[in-house]
C-alpha cells in the first residue's frame, strides 16, 4: 500500500505541474504580428491533433487514447483533443490550420539537440549559432526599439544579430537610480557588459505594466496587449515546456493542452481587432512514440503536429501527407513518420504572415534546406 | 616556480578553481592550494549535521501519505497542503545545508566538482519525492564519489532513488517479464520506459553523438528493467532503497554497443554501465564538460586532448582527471573567463562579503528570482555552463539589486576598497577601484564589487 502511493504521489505531482511559459518580442516595421509558441519537452502531435479514424490508433494507444467523449471533430480522419475547445471554436471560424506529421530535419531523439535544430534552423545540432527568429527579423525593416524577452535569459532562436534585450518581473525591491548610474559607468569599457546594460536600461520603461505572473491566461494576455500596441513590438516567442510525458500522459498532457487553449484564448482577446493581422505558430521538437510504453506515457519519436492559428490564417483544414500508423508505415517501426518538412512550414507561414517572399525567407531562416512551394496558401494577404 | 604566483593565478584559483575568496590570506602557491583539497576533502562536513538519508526520508513520505485516502476530500485537500508545505521546508532546509557547505568549506575547488557532478547527473526537484530527495541524492551518490572513480560515481546516481523516480524508471517492466504475463492475463498492459536508458547514454556517458543508436537505447532499457525504489508496507525498514524486481526484468541476453550481456538480472545493466563508462566517447563527453566548465565555454581541443587521455589512461580515476586540468596552461589564461551563473554569483558574493551561513539571504527564493533554483534545472540536461544562457540583460539587473540587498548588513563592517583588491588580486580594474572609491556609501560600494564585471567572471 504505502509503495503504492509514494509512486502515485509522484505521478500526480508532475500532473500538477503546469510549467510558466516564457514570452520574448521583437520589433520590426510591420503592422503584421508574427507569434511562435515553442512546446519544449517534445509534444505528443497524436494526443493533440488526434488521427481518430485511423484503425491501427486504438491498438497503439489503448487506455492512453482519449476515445471519442470529448474530442473536438475536424474532419473525418482528425480530431482536436478535448482540453482544446477554444482551438476547435478557431478551426470553425476558419482561424486555425492544423498541420500533421511534420518534423524538423533531426532524426533522433535528444530533446537539446532537436530543441537546437528546431531553434537555430540549422540542418543538424550545432551547425548554426544564430535562430530563425533573429534572422526572420533581419528580413523586415528595424523599427525604433529592440527586441524584448520577457524572459531572464534569451532563447536560441532569437539570438543573433538583431539585438534583444529581456526583462522579466522581478519583485525584488529595486535598486536606486544612483546606483543603476554607477553601474553604468562602471560597465562602460568592457564590450559585454556594456551592452547588456545599456539594452536592459532601454527595456526598463517599457516594462513598467508587464505583468507579474506568468501563468498562462497572463502571459497570453500580456503578449496580446504588447503586441497591439501601435508602436509595439511586431514579433513574439513564447516557451511553453512540460511536454517531456513519458509517465502519467493522459492527465499531464490535458493540463498543457488547457494551458496551452487558455493562452491562445487569452492572447486572442487582448489583440482585439489586430488579430485579424496575426499569425501563431505552435512547433514541437520532435514527437512521441506511436505505441503507449510501459509507464502509461510515451516515449521519444520522430513526427509531431504543428498549429497555424490566426485571423489571416487559411485555416478550417488539416494539411497533412498522412502516412498511416500501421506497423509498416511507422518510422524505425515505432514513431510517426514524417512526410512535411517543418522548416519549410515555419518559412511559409512566416514569409505569408509578414508579407515577405517565401523562397528568400526559406533561404535565409533554413539555409541549406529545400523549399516547399506546394505549402503556399497558409496565410492570406 | 615564479610565474604560478602571479597575483591573477591566485585569482584564478580562489574563482575559477574554488568558489570565490573569503577576504583572508590569499594562498602562496595556487596550483598546490589546489592540489593539497584533494586528500583533505570530507564528504560530509559539519554542515550535513542534521541531514536525514534517502530512506528516511523516504519512510516518512510514505508514513505520511499513508491515511490520506481514508481521510474526506475536505480533510485529504488540508493534510495534502500541509505535506506540500513540510516537503518545501525540507526543501528550504537542504538547499540551506548545500550554501553553508559551500560558504565554510575548506575545500571550495572540491565543493565546487561536487556542484559540477550534481549538474552533469542533474535530477530537476520538480515532482514532489525529487523534491524531497534532491539533496539526499548529491550527499549519497555525488559527495562519496567525487574523488573516487567516475564508474562508481555512475553507478551510485543511476541507483539513487531520486534518479530513478525523476527519469521514471520506477515502474518499467519488462513486455516479457512475469511482472508483465501476470498484468497482461487481467487485461492490464505493462511495458518499457526508456527514458532513464537514454538519458544515461546521452547525457551521462557517451553524449548525444556518442554512437549510439535507438536500438542500443530500447536494449539498454530492457536491461534496466527490474530497477527500481523499495516502498512497500511489508519491509518498512527498505522504503527508499534500490531494489531490483527480478519479476519486472524482461528475461533472456541483451546485445548493445557490439556487446552480448547475458542474462544476470541486476548485473546485466550493471555490466552496460560499467562498459560505457570505460568507453572513450564517455572520457571525452566528460573532458569536454570539465573543460567548458573550466576554461571556456568552447574549450580549446587540445585541452578537452589531454583530459581525455588523463581520463581513459587511469580508467576513470577523477582526482587524476583534476590534476590533469590543474595542470593545463589553458586553465590559467586570464583572457578566458567565465560568467559566473546564479549559482556561482551568489555562493561567490556571500563567501565575498564573510558570510558563514545564508542567514537571512534567503537564498531559495534568491535562486528562484536569479533564474537558478538549486536542484530545479527541469531538464535531465541540467544547467547550461555557458555565459550566452546566463548573461541576459534583465538578470544583470536583479544581480546589482540583489548585490544591494546583500552588502546593505556589510556596509558597516567590510571596506569595498580593502576588500575588492583581496577577492581579485591581480584581475581588479583600476575603474572598478575608482567606482568603489567614489560610491555614495560603503553599501554601495560593496554593491558596485558584487556588481563588477571582474566580480561576475571568473
Amino acid at each position: 500500500m504505502q509503495r503504492r502511493g509514494f509512486l502515485r504521489s509522484a505521478a500526480l505531482g508532475s500532473g500538477a505541474l503546469m510549467v510558466a511559459p516564457r514570452l520574448v518580442l521583437a520589433n520590426v516595421e510591420t503592422e503584421r504580428r508574427f507569434v511562435f509558441i515553442i512546446q519544449r519537452g517534445a509534444a505528443d502531435g497524436l494526443d493533440t491533433v488526434i488521427p481518430y479514424a485511423d484503425p491501427a490508433l486504438a491498438t497503439l494507444r489503448g487506455a492512453l487514447g482519449v476515445g471519442s467523449q470529448g474530442m473536438h471533430k475536424l474532419d473525418g480522419t482528425f480530431a482536436l483533443h478535448p482540453s482544446l475547445a477554444g482551438l476547435s471554436g478557431l478551426y470553425a471560424r476558419g482561424e486555425a490550420l492544423f498541420v500533421h506529421a511534420v518534423a524538423s530535419p533531426y532524426r533522433e531523439r535528444s530533446h537539446f539537440d532537436g530543441q537546437n535544430v528546431l531553434e537555430s534552423g540549422g540542418a543538424s545540432p550545432y551547425a548554426l549559432r544564430d535562430g530563425w527568429l533573429n534572422r526572420l527579423t533581419t528580413l523586415l525593416p528595424a523599427s525604433r526599439e529592440e527586441a524584448i524577452a520577457f524572459a531572464p535569459t534569451i532563447p536560441l532562436a532569437l539570438r543573433g544579430e538583431t539585438e534583444v534585450a529581456s526583462y522579466a518581473p522581478s519583485g525584488l525591491p529595486e535598486a536606486p537610480d544612483d546606483l543603476l548610474a554607477r553601474v553604468g559607468d562602471l560597465y562602460d569599457s568592457d564590450p559585454q557588459f556594456h551592452a547588456l546594460w545599456a539594452s536592459a536600461m532601454r527595456t526598463r520603461e517599457l516594462a513598467q505594466d508587464a505583468a507579474k505572473r506568468q501563468d498562462p491566461a497572463t502571459v497570453g494576455r500580456t503578449a496580446g496587449g504588447i503586441l497591439a500596441r501601435a508602436d509595439g513590438p511586431r514579433i513574439a516567442m513564447i516557451e511553453t515546456s512540460g511536454w517531456d510525458t513519458h509517465a502519467g500522459q493522459k492527465s499531464r498532457l490535458a493540463t498543457q493542452l488547457r494551458g496551452l487553449d487558455t493562452l491562445i484564448a487569452a492572447l486572442r482577446e487582448r489583440l482585439g481587432a489586430a488579430w485579424a493581422d496575426t499569425t501563431v505558430l505552435v512547433a514541437t521538437e520532435f514527437g512521441r512514440t506511436a505505441a503507449v510504453n510501459g509507464t502509461g506515457g510515451t516515449d521519444h519519436g520522430t513526427a509531431s503536429a504543428a498549429l497555424l492559428l490566426g485571423g489571416a490564417v487559411r485555416g478550417g483544414r488539416v494539411v497533412a501527407d498522412w502516412p498511416g500508423l500501421s506497423a509498416g508505415a511507422l518510422y524505425e517501426g515505432r514513431d510517426l513518420r514524417p512526410t512535411l518538412d517543418l522548416d519549410g512550414l515555419i518559412a511559409v507561414a512566416a514569409a505569408e504572415s509578414l508579407h515577405l517572399d517565401p523562397e528568400r525567407a526559406m533561404h535565409t531562416l533554413f539555409p541549406g534546406r529545400p523549399f516547399n512551394p506546394n505549402l503556399a496558401g497558409l496565410v492570406g494577404a | 616556480m615564479a610565474a604560478s604566483n602571479r597575483p591573477s593565478d591566485v585569482a584564478i584559483a580562489l574563482n575559477r578553481f574554488g568558489l570565490g575568496a573569503r577576504g583572508n590570506a590569499p594562498p602562496g602557491d595556487p596550483r598546490a592550494w589546489l592540489l593539497e583539497q584533494i586528500p583533505s576533502f570530507e564528504a560530509r562536513p559539519a554542515a550535513f549535521a542534521s541531514a536525514r538519508t534517502t530512506p528516511e526520508i523516504a519512510r516518512e513520505h510514505a508514513e505520511d501519505r499513508a491515511d490520506l485516502t481514508d481521510l474526506d476530500p475536505e480533510a485529504r485537500m488540508e493534510k495534502r497542503k500541509v505535506l506540500r508545505q513540510r516537503a518545501r521546508a525540507l526543501y528550504r532546509d537542504e538547499v540551506g545545508m548545500r550554501v553553508t557547505a559551500a560558504l565554510t568549506t575548506p575545500a571550495p575547488f572540491v565543493e565546487r566538482l561536487v556542484h559540477f557532478w550534481s549538474n552533469h547527473f542533474a535530477i530537476s526537484a520538480d515532482k514532489p519525492q525529487v523534491t524531497a530527495l534532491a539533496g539526499a541524492f548529491e550527499r549519497e551518490a555525488i559527495r562519496p564519489h567525487v574523488l573516487g572513480r567516475f564508474e562508481d560515481m555512475l553507478l551510485a546516481v543511476e541507483r539513487h532513488p531520486a534518479m530513478l523516480l525523476f527519469l521514471d524508471q520506477v515502474r518499467s517492466v519488462g513486455p516479457n517479464s512475469r511482472r508483465a504475463r501476470r498484468a497482461a492475463e487481467r487485461g492490464r498492459r505493462l511495458g518499457i520506459n526508456e527514458n532513464l536508458a537514454r538519458e544515461i547514454l546521452e547525457l551521462h556517458t557517451l553524449g548525444a553523438r556518442g554512437g549510439y543508436t535507438q536500438h542500443d537505447v530500447g536494449a539498454f532499457a530492457l536491461a534496466l528493467s527490474g530497477w527500481t525504489v523499495d516502498g512497500m508496507g511489508g519491509d518498512a525498514d527498505e522504503t527508499g532503497a534500490f531494489r531490483f524486481r527480478p519479476q519486472m526484468h524482461e528475461p533472456g541476453p541483451r546485445t548493445l554497443l557490439g556487446r552480448t550481456y547475458a542474462e544476470d538480472g541486476a548485473d546485466q545493466a550493471r555490466a552496460v554501465l560499467r562498459d560505457v563508462a570505460a568507453s572513450e566517447a564517455t572520457a571525452r563527453h566528460v573532458a569536454t564538460k570539465l573543460a567548458r566548465h573550466f576554461i571556456a565555454d568552447d574549450p580549446p581541443p587540445g585541452a578537452v586532448d589531454r583530459l581525455t587521455a588523463a581520463f581513459v589512461s587511469s580508467g576513470g580515476d577523477l582526482p587524476e582527471v583534476y590534476r590533469a586540468l590543474i595542470g593545463l596552461p589553458d586553465a590559467w589564461d586570464a583572457r578566458s573567463r567565465k560568467f559566473k551563473t546564479p549559482w556561482e554569483w551568489t555562493i561567490s558574493a556571500l563567501r565575498g562579503l564573510g558570510r558563514s551561513e545564508p542567514g537571512s539571504a534567503q537564498v531559495v527564493a534568491l535562486l528562484n528570482q536569479l533564474g537558478q533554483p538549486t536542484w530545479q534545472p527541469r531538464s535531465p540536461a541540467g544547467y547550461d555552463d555557458v555565459a550566452g544562457s546566463w548573461a541576459a540583460p534583465e538578470a544583470l539587473v536583479r544581480r546589482i539589486e540583489i548585490a544591494l540587498r546583500l552588502a546593505r548588513p556589510a556596509g558597516d563592517r567590510i571596506d569595498a576598497r580593502e576588500r575588492a583588491p583581496a577577492l581579485l588580486p591581480g584581475v581588479l580594474t583600476e575603474r572598478t577601484q575608482t567606482q568603489i572609491a567614489r560610491a555614495e556609501s560603503p553599501a554601495t560600494a560593496l554593491a558596485l564589487m558584487l556588481a563588477s564585471p571582474e566580480f561576475q567572471r571568473r
